[in-house]
């Protein structure tokens, strides 16, 4: 701060706290809809404050399900989306870093023309070319499985892109030196370079398990099969129920547990999440 | 690009790029070139003969009503929810940069709608929204504002703007914030000693010199809103009332999936390619030109 301004000051914390409050409105909102009885949302205006219906809504939303959605379970949906999520996560990890390996440290012919194949898919997220790839993988057998929920997404440029910008910055001694201590490719690879690659990895790990988790055209068209359907798709089917209101309080207690994985990786992994969302847009 | 030293090996690098690479090849280029190629035929409406068109598929996209609407549309959703998303995270970025203290307690709890998938974004405000139960509908009747979005189509609109909008807001906050902070306090305080009030200083120090960081908020927002928002329209409006909320990415589902006409479909997915590789030109070029200060 500069100079000390009284008025700007209180100025400065109001919108903080202005912005605030508009931000979590809707959580907020959220939160106490999925704490009221079923007869306590029918007529407006709905109350501020908590209801007395916490534990058996958020039970009937984990073991029963909704009839209208199919029957599903929100704890089969919850364990879809968790697989999920770590496949594309973990997937994108292990094979971006392996070719963002080889293409950095090693000298072998077309290695341009691989490196330009892999980095055109920079450029085109799974919505644009929606239905060619959901053709591909029907014809390829892999829909209604979580093969085919996770594989067609691990294909994403961007964690390699950021590998290679990580290899490129690590001294070239390194590899001297192993060298010299006569160590190959293969372990060169696994006692040196990962290790350093750790950070990286872990802010990465954060981003991709978001993303996986959030997913939502994508599984939307794959799954026939309610058993493999993911919570964040599986929200839509409780919302648009035909002529009537949805049933409010198991709905939102359903999305209370859809967000609540992702909000809590990002707040309790904060640092490693902001340095992930920087470096993957470099 | 490469490294001075390296390995070689003939058979290893093969080994360790084959997955990417059967990945990409398998989900990417090959959907990609099919969609360009069927992007030129036509099917008959019992889908027994197909016949190549050339660009006929483009040129009848662009005669549509139903599709220029939609550009329309898609163009109005995505200048709002930017400037909308933007002003207000730029607003609190700049407060949350004058307090000093307290600035990342603000930070935690402004992070996590990014973490909020879109299509749980759009339920939560199409609940708060509700015409009969909803909390702000109820204010805003109390207001005398009639607020229905199941018929009113420029509520619809105002809807996913407002939700698409609030989830972008964590991220363009965290890059305007480190933006913000990376500005040297020498050039304020030279201006505060210029006697410049806060406002004029922001006007002309803190704002140009952010420009960098605005410009690369702009296309990520622009991008964001072109291709990540089918969630919030499909979970919420479904495109409606009367197509009003029917943006481009929506409406290569509606038209691929429901509407099953795959050539005006895939036209319209290679049409999203074009602009996507353009946007990404033109980030990338600007990342070339980062210095320009």
């Amino acid at each position: 701060m500069v100079e000390n301004r009284r008025w700007l000051n209180l100025l400065t914390h109001a919108v903080l706290l202005l912005g605030l409050a508009v931000v979590a409105l809707p959580l907020w909102m959220t939160f106490v809809a999925s704490t009221l009885g079923p007869g306590e949302l029918i007529n407006p205006p709905i109350p501020l404050l908590p209801g007395s219906h916490l534990l058996a809504n958020y039970g009937e939303a984990l073991s029963s399900g909704m009839a209208r959605a199919g029957g599903v379970p929100v704890g089969t949906m919850l364990f879809n989306s968790l697989v999920m999520a770590l496949g594309i996560a973990v997937g994108k990890i292990a094979i971006s870093v392996i070719s963002a390996y080889a293409i950095v440290y090693f000298r072998f012919p077309f290695r341009m023309t691989v490196f330009w194949l892999i980095f055109v898919t920079l450029m085109l997220p799974v919505e644009v070319r929606i239905v060619p790839t959901f053709q591909v993988v029907s014809s390829l057998g892999m829909l209604n499985s979580y093969a085919g929920l996770t594989i067609p997404l691990i294909a994403s440029a961007t964690a390699t892109f950021l590998f290679r910008q990580f290899f490129l910055t690590v001294p070239d001694e390194y590899l001297e030196a192993a060298r010299i201590d006569g160590a190959g490719p293969i372990r060169f690879f696994r006692d040196i370079l990962l290790p350093l690659s750790r950070t990286n990895m872990a802010a990465l790990f954060v981003i991709l398990f978001i993303y996986g988790w959030n997913q939502y055209l994508w599984p939307l068209i794959v799954t026939t099969d309610e058993h493999l359907y993911t919570i964040v798709m599986g929200i839509k089917g409780m919302v648009t129920v035909s002529d009537e209101e949805p049933n409010w309080p198991i709905v939102m207690a359903t999305s209370m547990l859809a967000m609540l994985p992702p909000v809590a990786v990002v707040i309790a992994m904060q640092r490693l999440f902001v340095k992930g969302l920087v470096d993957t847009e470099k | 690009m490469q490294k001075r030293v390296g390995f070689d090996r003939w058979a290893l690098p093969y080994l360790l790029v084959l997955p990417q690479l059967a990945v990409t090849l398998v989900f990417f280029i090959w959907p990609a070139s099919e969609a360009l190629w069927q992007s030129m035929l036509r099917q008959d409406p019992f889908g027994l003969s197909t016949e190549f068109v050339w660009f006929e598929n483009f040129v009848e996209l662009f005669h549509d009503p139903a599709y220029l609407h939609s550009f329309g549309r898609t163009i109005v959703f995505s200048a709002s929810t930017t400037f909308l998303s933007m002003v207000v995270s730029l607003l609190m970025a700049v407060a949350a940069d004058r307090v000093m203290r307290g600035a990342n307690t603000y930070k935690t709890l402004l992070i996590w709608p990014y973490a909020v998938a879109p299509a749980i974004a759009g339920v939560l405000w199409w609940f708060i929204f509700n015409p009969s139960i909803g909390i702000v509908a109820y204010a805003l009747s109390v207001l005398g504002v009639d607020w229905n979005h199941y018929n009113n189509g420029a509520q619809a609109m105002l809807l996913v703007v407002i939700a698409a909008a609030w989830k972008q807001i964590s991220y363009n906050f965290i890059f305007f914030l480190a933006g913000l902070q990376a500005i040297p306090r020498s050039l304020i305080e030279a201006a505060a000693i210029d006697a410049a009030g806060p406002v004029k200083r922001f006007w002309t120090v803190v704002f140009p010199l952010l420009s960098p960081t605005t410009f690369f908020l702009l296309v990520i927002n622009v991008v964001y809103s072109f291709f990540e928002t089918f969630g919030i329209v499909h979970a919420t409006t479904s495109g409606g009332p009367a197509a009003a909320t029917e943006i481009l990415v929506y409406k290569v589902y509606k038209d691929g999936f429901i509407g099953l006409d795959l050539g005006s479909s895939a036209a319209q997915s290679v049409i999203l390619m074009a602009i996507v590789i353009s946007l990404t030109v033109v980030q990338f070029r600007y990342i070339e030109r980062r210095v320009a200060y």
